[in-house]
């Protein structure tokens, strides 16, 4: 009973208390504090180890990050494209490699604000609590596709069918409740990074600047006839 | 034609006496603050030298400003859609705080709370980012005055193309010269910075061509900071948002001149409105280097011609900013007299602070122990001058002397006629022989000769009617602005979580 209340509380309140959480806080501080989306650069106080930390970090969280997305999307296709073991485990080591260049990027970016005196007046407690997130999500991920493999195919399997509940409004605990503690505390953690996302820097992942690739390259204000840019 | 009309700017480089008075009303009015610590919006560089940021001219260091490879249309050289998002999170082109220096201040409570000792107590050096000890190393204007210096002056970008013996005359002793070279943002018509801007933050406005950062839109991508060639976009370490020179907007929709203008000693700073043609842009940023200058020049329309006129108030410039434009002291320096020149018009940028290239001592010769110097003609003074010309050249005309020799020469001109005129000890026919090699008339001399010397603050200031309030009624009922604008943000700029 106890263990039935602990999973609703963990795989249904939680899961939508956070994305709530999400939506509201994220459109609220856009619109009433557009001002504090930023990417919060610290290149500019430290250059020398930036990029060794900055760009292995995001280039593994981004395709991390697409893979779940996928697998939550197009759990068929996905499990299509595993039923030839050779493309398993060209998925599931690509999958691993990129969850290691995400880990190496993030120990890398931890290590870089506690080293420079510059970059760590910068950090603020939110900054540390989301990289302490972070670590252990990412830690976490790296030791499931270590320890439980073919998570591309279990995710397909057992981890979307949850998901879509969640996301149909008719949550469904069964397979995410059969599962071992460590994919349990990934799947909490990662409600929570997103309840916690419109509270910290995480927000400038909204705010990528695709319109460049489409504007002219000058950008013209009148004031006196708004609708001109050119 | 598409007529719209700037702001623009000329700096009398031969009036500028290196005081700093202009950095300092700048950075008591807008960057006195936690972030912008660093930022000099306004600086005074001395040249030859190496500047803020360290040797900021030096491209194949910072990447800045627009790069034309044969008959390619000109692209960005740190920067383009292509490049863009597989840069954002790294940028390989920024200049980091090293590159202009660690803000500090001092410790001055040490002075008070001391414990009793043998030594008096000293303020030591504080960093203002980290509040430790620091060593200072470098400074705004570290190089100041260090003319003929091996290790700032002997390392100016612009000495590229002089010959070793220009380079050793420059820093032997009794030929050592300097001159100050005060900065701010150029308002460029082809901003790089806007078109590097990923999110769209950098915008020109369009009534009077002030360039300006979005401080809501800006996302700290940091492309400004490595494409703007004048390194006049600042990257605020604390708030992450790039900021730069507003040319005091606020000040001048007020009508009066921005902060630096407004404090400068020795009145070196000129502001009126210029027309220009819109729709030539691109044609005159892509010209080979050498009609860079005159392609520039050629953009400026002449606010007396009826056909402007028409034009420009068909393009909904109002009359009070035409009129503006007619007495503007910048398009007479500029278009007029022809002296003012754009600093590094092959970054093209097309900036509108215009400089008047100063005037040198020229290189005295010894006769038996003693400095003489005879001038035969009018050039052979400015070729003899101690800066070479090629040095100016690199400056202020894209590599190519003609346009720098013809400002010289006039202005060169212009002493020698008000010499006659007032001193008396050169003949008249010579001082007019030399203002016919410089293509210079008495009246043109005597225009010149007002405006450098006896110029007041309404000659030199020209400030065009903003019609701020009427461009506001067109968007929004001037009670309602009334009742929402005014307190700016809620809270102050703070930085995001």
């Amino acid at each position: 009973m106890s263990q039935h209340f602990f999973d609703q509380f963990l795989f249904v309140a939680l899961p939508y208390v956070c994305l709530f959480t999400f939506f509201l806080m994220t459109i609220y501080r856009y619109r009433a504090q557009s001002f504090s989306y930023s990417s919060l650069s610290s290149q500019f106080l430290e250059n020398k180890h930036h990029f060794w930390a900055v760009v292995p970090f995001h280039y593994g969280i981004l395709v991390v990050t697409a893979g779940h997305f996928l697998a939550f999307l197009i759990p068929r296709t996905l499990l299509a494209w595993n039923s030839v073991p050779w493309r398993l485990y060209v998925l599931e080591i690509s999958a691993l490699a990129f969850g290691i260049l995400t880990l190496i990027g993030l120990v890398g970016v931890i290590v870089r604000r506690l080293g420079s005196s510059k970059v760590r007046i910068v950090t603020t407690p939110t900054d540390w609590i989301l990289f302490l997130m972070l670590l252990v999500q990412t830690a976490s991920g790296v030791s499931l596709a270590l320890f439980y493999p073919w998570g591309s195919s279990w995710f397909a399997t057992n981890m979307s069918p949850y998901l879509w509940s969640i996301m149909k409004l008719a949550p469904d605990v069964t397979f995410v409740a059969a599962m071992p503690w460590v994919v349990k505390l990934h799947v909490v953690l990662a409600f929570l990074t997103i309840g916690f996302f419109p509270f910290t820097r995480l927000v400038h992942v909204l705010v990528i600047p695709n319109p460049y690739l489409w504007r002219k390259p000058q950008v013209v204000r009148w004031y006196s006839r708004r609708e001109k840019t050119r | 034609m598409n007529i719209r009309s700037q702001v623009s700017m000329v700096f009398h480089l031969d009036k500028c006496i290196g005081c700093h008075t202009c950095s300092v009303a700048c950075k008591n009015v807008w960057t006195d603050r936690k972030g912008a610590d660093y930022m000099w919006w306004n600086n005074v560089e001395t040249k030859p030298g190496t500047g803020y940021p360290t040797q900021w001219e030096d491209q194949e260091q910072y990447h800045g400003g627009w790069e034309k490879d044969g008959d390619q249309p000109i692209h960005i050289k740190s920067t383009g859609k292509a490049r863009v998002i597989p840069n954002i999170f790294h940028n390989p082109h920024m200049p980091s705080m090293d590159d202009y220096y660690e803000p500090w201040t001092y410790d001055y409570q040490n002075l008070f709370n001391a414990e009793e000792g043998s030594d008096q107590p000293i303020a030591k050096p504080i960093s203002m980012i980290t509040g430790k000890d620091i060593k200072v190393e470098a400074g705004p204007n570290w190089d100041d005055d260090l003319g003929g210096s091996q290790i700032y002056a002997a390392n100016d970008p612009n000495l590229a193309g002089l010959s070793e013996q220009q380079r050793l005359q420059l820093s032997s002793v009794e030929r050592l010269v300097l001159f100050y070279l005060p900065r701010i943002c150029n308002h460029c018509l082809n901003p790089c910075c806007v078109a590097s801007c990923p999110s769209g933050a950098l915008y020109k406005r369009g009534e009077d061509g002030i360039v300006l950062i979005d401080q809501k839109k800006c996302r700290a991508w940091r492309s400004c900071v490595s494409a703007c060639p004048y390194k006049k976009t600042y990257f605020n370490w604390f708030t992450g948002k790039s900021e730069k020179c507003i040319l005091c907007f606020p000040r001048l929709e007020t009508g009066q001149a921005p902060a630096c203008f407004h404090s400068c000693v020795g009145r070196i700073r000129y502001l009126g409105v210029l027309l220009y043609d819109a729709d030539r842009l691109e044609e005159v940023a892509n010209l080979p280097d050498e009609e860079l200058v005159n392609g520039h020049r050629s953009l400026i329309l002449d606010p007396h011609d009826p056909e402007v006129i028409r034009k420009a108030q068909s393009a909904g410039i109002p009359d009070g900013v035409i009129e503006s434009a007619q007495q503007s002291p910048v398009y007479k320096f500029v278009m007029d007299w022809k002296i003012a020149l754009p600093p590094h018009i092959e970054y093209r940028t097309l900036p509108m602070l215009f400089y008047v290239p100063p005037m040198s001592p020229v290189i005295a010769n010894f006769e038996d122990g003693l400095a003489t110097h005879k001038m035969q003609g009018l050039f052979h003074g400015i070729d003899e001058s101690r800066i070479p010309m090629q040095y100016f050249a690199n400056l202020f005309g894209g590599g190519h002397e003609g346009v720098v020799r013809y400002a010289m020469g006039k202005q060169l001109a212009v002493r020698w006629h008000r010499r006659a005129e007032t001193v008396g000890d050169v003949d008249r026919a010579t001082a007019d022989r030399f203002l016919r090699e410089a293509n210079c008339t008495v009246e043109e001399a005597e225009a010149i000769y007002k405006l450098t010397s006896l110029c007041t603050f309404e000659d030199r200031f020209v400030i065009p009617p903003m019609y701020r309030e009427q461009a506001i009624e067109m968007v929004k009922e001037p009670h309602e602005q009334r009742a929402e604008a005014g307190f700016g943000f809620v809270g102050g700029p703070q930085r995001g979580g």
